[in-house]
């Protein structure tokens, strides 16, 4: 069973001990830049991407702007075609009226389609508590289940484990959790998926109860989608005779022709294929077709306190498509599990703060685990703009408790930098003692220079030096003055 | 579970105090100034394309060729028993080599069970809708097509296309489907990249999938 991520170390030290991992980032890279490459060329093919992303940007925010309509319209289509819609306030709520929906089934046993709602929220866990077995069916989800692991990609939640981690795992686990794994088994991921096609297939024929979450549901007729690529969404969604599906309420879109644009966006932006293998479309129960009790719990769990935010809210538009986590230099280094959250990478600092507020150590160190590159904003299909998120939490953090020294330390720069006889003092005194200053500063300071250098100090202020420069000037030295030149750019950097 | 939704539901409001109360949702502009269609070439050669990116196995086929290909195709697979829906073309099985077991029309009479689907060699289908650019069927539970669980459980689907159900673009074809039926949008066969990225065709869907285009 995998555990949650709640009690994380905060990112610098988790992301320390990533670094350090040469497989680990070895991993990582080859993924994150075969799954751009391949982004990047069937973008390319669509000559509206730019419009596209407009558009997708704009139906989130007016979704966003009037959820309250766009959620009661949600609820009365679904429930008008045979759904049944509950409420959840919070993870704890979520999680009771899935184990109660279960429990009326009878059934111990549930089928997931993986879903970063339920992980989020810790479901698999809380059934289990309950005497409920989730079984999650997404090949990567069940490696990652296998293995008491945690997630560490959106898309690919196993992209850190390579085969023959992989084998080891299914080769050692699968007998407990039901068909066991082949013996003799090879670490070719032909023959690793086949075991897994065996070991769930027996899963699917005989399930009863499914739970899934949703890429999308459209207000305007209560339809849910699902887009997925091994086809065990479709197992989960079709053979079982009860469905639910934890849906958080920011995955709405207004209307069904809304599709057009979210059907290109994410497929492109995700795995980098004009359409990803399967996708499923349902809208409540059909009589004769697939399961006829159906059930949508909207999902709140801190996405309202990210709504209230007028800057953070653009969080919400998110697809969880990962190309942000894909063209990151600092996921790439530090991996998914130094994020402290199912939702890792640039999507993942600016969302896990916002969803659980900044008072915890690893939340307060999210909105630092990027160089503020931009990249993410450029690629993201939604536009939403993280470094500006990210900036403005860290507002929200350093004006929070615990910052004392750096509030101090920030006031007496604001007086000095406002003061240009303060400034120049400052800058002589500096050069002066620039012989004493050590490569790293100790006690509190210490935070600072783990991740960065102390600038060179010139030997002297440039005011200095433009100075006698300017003296040398007037005296006719002209400007081949070459020493003072290289002085002063040999002290700028 | 009331108590739950008024709470969401004030939670959202209170969230969205800047909104001016006078704003409709419809006054929040969304520009479309996307394309309908892309223009990338003629909808079957680019749908053919495609669905063989995908390493579906694709022919084209006159409309009157299609009970031969369907065949054709079965005795190159070496299916003995397939599944089709209620109201597959009888002339889809005209010289056909496989025993054809028909599932039950929706709401009429017991639909073949999960343990026979897995026993079939495969299943054959029409479909509702099938886009160019992206190499997508697209099933809607519709005519010539049957209930969800038939195109799923067995390993092999082959599905007959007519020209006239390919459209160039996703736009084209949401515009063309009715949200009330399921829909499976398949594009190519299943298909997983979880280990070392490395593609793996037929995790749990069809590892095979076959596409007529009868012309």
């Amino acid at each position: 069973m995998s555990s949650t991520f709640i009690g994380m170390p905060s990112f610098p030290a988790a992301a320390r001990q990533a670094v350090q991992d040469a497989q680990l980032r070895h991993n990582l890279r080859k993924a994150t830049h075969t799954i751009r490459g391949k982004r990047g060329e069937v973008v390319g093919e669509l000559d509206d991407w730019a419009e596209l992303r407009d558009a997708g940007r704009a139906i989130k925010d007016r979704t966003l702007r009037h959820l309250d309509r766009y959620l009661e319209q949600l609820e009365e289509q679904a429930t008008g075609a045979g759904a049944t819609v509950h409420w959840a306030a919070d993870a704890e709520e979520a999680n009771a009226i899935v184990t109660r929906l279960v429990r009326a089934t009878g059934e111990r046993e549930v089928v997931k389609v993986k879903s970063m709602a339920t992980q989020e929220i810790g479901l698999n866990e809380a059934l289990a508590q309950a005497g409920i077995t989730a079984y999650e069916t997404d090949l990567a989800e069940l490696i990652v289940q296998l293995s008491d692991d945690f997630p560490s990609h959106i898309l690919v939640p196993a992209i850190h484990r390579n085969r023959a981690e992989i084998r080891e795992i299914f080769a050692r686990r699968m007998a407990e959790w039901g068909v066991p794994a082949p013996d003799g088994l090879g670490d070719d991921p032909r023959e690793l998926a086949e075991a897994a096609r065996v070991h769930l297939r027996e899963k699917f024929l005989t399930a009863k109860v499914a739970v899934s979450g949703a890429n999308f549901a459209v207000a305007e007729t209560g339809s849910l989608v699902v887009l997925e690529s091994e086809g065990n969404g479709r197992m989960c969604l079709t053979l079982p005779e009860t469905l639910i599906s934890v849906v958080g309420i920011e995955k709405l879109v207004p209307t069904w022709a809304d599709l057009e644009v979210f059907m290109q966006l994410l497929p492109r932006s995700s795995t980098g294929e004009r359409m990803n293998p399967y996708s499923s479309v349902w809208t409540g129960a059909t009589p004769g077709d697939g399961p006829q009790d159906v059930h949508l719990v909207l999902l709140d769990n801190g996405r309202t306190d990210t709504l209230a935010d007028r800057v953070g809210r653009q969080a919400l538009r998110c697809i969880r498509c990962s190309a942000c986590l894909n063209i990151c230099p600092v996921y790439e280094r530090s991996g998914g599990h130094s994020y402290g959250s199912v939702y890792p990478g640039p999507i993942g600092a600016v969302l896990t703060p916002q969803l659980r507020g900044v008072q915890g150590s690893m939340e307060a160190s999210l909105p630092y685990a990027s160089s503020l590159c931009g990249a993410c904003y450029e690629v993201c299909p939604v536009a939403i703009d993280i470094p500006e998120i990210l900036v403005h939490l860290r507002e929200r953090v350093a004006s929070g408790p615990g910052h004392a020294a750096e509030r101090a330390a920030m006031a007496a720069a604001e007086t000095v930098l406002g003061d240009h006889r303060l400034l120049h003092m400052a800058q002589r005194a500096a050069s002066a003692a620039r012989g004493a200053v050590p490569r790293r500063l100790p006690g509190p300071g210490a935070g600072w220079t783990d991740t960065r250098d102390i600038p060179d100090i010139p030997p002297r202020p440039f005011r200095d030096w433009w100075r006698e420069h300017e003296k040398e000037r007037a005296r006719g030295g002209g400007s081949g003055d070459a020493g003072g030149r290289t002085e002063h750019e040999g002290g700028d950097r | 579970m009331t108590g739950s939704r008024e709470k969401v539901l004030a939670r959202v409001r209170a969230a969205l105090s800047d909104v001016p109360r006078g704003e409709a949702a419809e006054d929040v502009a969304v520009p479309r100034g996307y394309r309908r269609a892309h223009g990338q070439g003629p909808a079957l050669d680019l749908l053919v394309d495609r669905l063989e990116d995908y390493r579906a196995l694709v022919r084209r086929v006159p409309a009157s060729g299609v009970g031969e290909a369907v065949a054709e195709a079965l005795r190159r697979r070496g299916a003995v028993r397939v599944a089709a829906p209620a109201d597959a073309p009888q002339e889809w099985f005209a010289s056909c080599p496989a025993e054809v077991v028909r599932d039950a029309p929706l709401g009429g009479g017991p639909p073949l069970g999960v343990a026979e689907l897995d026993a079939v060699d495969g299943v054959v289908t029409g479909c509702s809708v099938a886009v160019a650019e992206t190499g997508t069927i697209v099933l809607d539970t519709g005519e010539h097509q049957g209930r969800r669980a038939l195109t799923l459980v067995p390993d092999y689907h082959l599905c007959v296309v007519r020209a006239r159900q390919v459209v160039d673009s996703v736009p084209e074809a949401v515009a063309r489907l009715s949200p009330s039926l399921p829909q499976t949008w398949i594009s190519g066969p299943s298909a997983t990249s979880d280990i070392e990225l490395q593609r793996v065709e037929g995790v749990h869907g069809p590892r095979t999938l076959e596409v007529l285009i009868a012309e």
